[in-house]
């Protein structure tokens, strides 16, 4: 596949600058243009990449038909997902391909103002946008800069209006939604960076094109950030690409029996056995069927000699600390969840700590202001179907019968392109 | 030996799942609730409380005969965590639930 967000100079040379986008891509649809693009981007197909994947077209026409003020446009990079490096990455070497989406959304929807809300730690995303905006002559609406908290839940719509707003990035109850009332009470665009991007790409070259790319479902290309393989990082794939071909790309094997399982979607995700996962395409719609999720685009494999219930509790614990807590559900509930996880992963569990996961983990599912209990718990349960033996062991305390090697680590050099 | 989880289903009243009549829900504000438990003592019948006294509500909206208990629970919560709303009919319109996807239908064995 030709990438598209990647097309261009390849990843060693840095950002790109102003001069080379425009020459290689034109300028982006403006005006009456700008305002056409809603209809192009509903008859493309595209689905938000930060995770939740709903219809992008569909959420700027909500947007642009909100009474209440005038809208804001809020460019989401928070990227709280330990396992995802793809948004910094796009933002790093293409941050005039974003600035065009966001622009594009703002001309698109009537906003006059954009809130570019970036990870805390991203450094070299952030510095690239800076340059980015001072290259930049076109900036036709007010741009501001945030710096998001590092922390898993300050990429939630709520929680990164609620940010902009009065620098807490804590979830708030629901509704009213950030589309009716969002940034300073306005209706508010959130809006992840590659869908940004994507939507600066079907502004110029339209549905069709954007909809040639999609072996199964869902159309288009997405980005993945890969783990566990021989070659980790950022890639461009096209959407419906099977879970084996690309462990094939990457270096993590050619056959099912060469990783045990993958983790898709990232902490909030699901776990698939590499046995059932291996021919089942990167789509939204066949992962959901499969007992998983596209997420943002997370694929981290687990090697064979890794034990899928310390992988699990790590994931759990680190959901645990990362609860905004505010809900009690969610404080008391996780917490429980991950202490006895802990106690099954090292060996020392209580009697009923299977059970009781077990239970507790379908109990949280709906009870939070936000979904992070659902994310965290959705994961649990999918490990315990995945790795269900292993964790009979764990509780029989028995032996593990794999090494203990607790971690499902980040990406090496996560931030390369591959 | 893998074994199947079906989560028992939960009410989210905040977001239809899709078409049906229009019911009320018993609808409670997550960040309010302290966990007095009060509501679970009023209204047994739709209400029960987890481990730690937060309160799990039946999925399917409240029943017209139990309305007036469900009214006494609303009034009695002492952080005014809870209230009543009409669900209407129509479907309404979502993508995935949440932010990262992960609804709980995605967590079905």
């Amino acid at each position: 596949m030709e990438p598209r967000l990647f097309a261009g100079p390849p990843a060693g040379s840095g950002p790109e600058p102003l001069a080379d986008h425009r020459a290689r891509l034109g300028s982006r649809p403006s005006g009456a243009a700008a305002a056409a693009t809603v209809p192009t981007l509903e008859a493309s197909g595209l689905l938000g990449r930060g995770g939740a994947g709903f219809p992008v077209g569909r959420k700027w026409r909500s947007v642009a038909g909100q009474a209440g003020g005038r809208p804001v446009v809020l460019v989401n990079a928070a990227e709280g997902e330990p396992l995802s490096s793809k948004d910094r990455t796009l933002l790093r070497l293409r941050p005039h391909l974003v600035l065009d989406g966001a622009l594009l959304a703002a001309d698109a929807v009537g906003a006059d103002r954009i809130a570019l809300y970036i990870g805390t730690a991203q450094r070299d995303a952030q510095a690239s946008i800076r340059r980015a905006l001072a290259e930049r002559r076109d900036l036709n609406v007010a741009i501001d800069l945030h710096a998001a908290p590092d922390t898993y839940v300050a990429g939630e719509e709520s929680a990164a209006v609620h940010f902009v707003n009065e620098a807490d990035a804590r979830p708030t109850v629901t509704p009213p939604r950030p589309y009716e009332r969002g940034v300073g009470g306005r209706p508010t665009l959130v809006q992840n960076v590659e869908s940004l991007a994507h939507a600066a790409l079907i502004g110029r070259f339209g549905d069709g094109w954007f909809r040639e790319l999609g072996r199964d479902v869902t159309p288009g290309s997405a980005l993945v950030t890969i783990s566990g393989a021989a070659r980790d990082g950022v890639r461009e794939i096209e959407i419906g690409t099977t879970i084996g071909e690309l462990a094939e790309q990457a270096g993590a094997g050619t056959t099912a029996r060469d990783r045990q399982a993958v983790l898709l979607g990232g902490y909030f995700g699901g776990w698939l056995s590499t046995e059932r996962g291996w021919d089942v395409p990167l789509d939204p719609i066949a992962l959901r069927a499969a007992g998983s999720a596209f997420g943002a685009g997370v694929v981290a494999f687990l090697g064979n000699d890794r034990c899928g219930v310390r992988a699990t509790s790590r994931i759990m614990d680190y959901m645990a600390g990362q609860s905004a807590a505010q809900c009690g559900p969610c404080v008391f509930g996780l917490r429980a969840i991950a202490d006895a996880t802990a106690r099954l992963a090292t060996g020392r569990p209580e009697r009923d700590d299977l059970e009781r996961i077990q239970r507790w983990s379908q109990q949280l599912a709906g009870r939070g202001a936000c979904r992070h209990p659902d994310g965290a718990v959705g994961q649990l349960l999918s490990s315990l179907r995945v790795f269900g033996s292993e964790w009979e062991v764990h509780q029989r305390r028995r032996p593990c019968t794999r090494e203990r090697v607790a971690a499902i680590t980040p990406a090496r050099n996560r931030e390369q392109v591959a | 030996m893998t074994a199947t989880f079906r989560p028992r289903p939960t009410a989210r009243p905040d977001r239809p799942a899709g078409p049906g009549p229009a019911r009320t829900e018993l609808v409670v504000d997550r960040i309010a609730c302290d966990g007095f438990g009060m509501c679970a003592e009023l209204l047994p019948e739709l209400i029960e409380l987890d481990d730690w006294g937060y309160p799990i509500v039946a999925a399917g909206g409240v029943p017209d005969q139990l309305l007036d208990h469900a009214r006494r629970a609303v009034a009695v919560c002492p952080v005014l965590a809870l209230r009543l709303a009409r669900i209407p009919a129509a479907p309404v319109e979502r993508g995935n639930a949440g932010w990262h996807g992960n609804r709980p239908s995605s967590v079905r064995g």
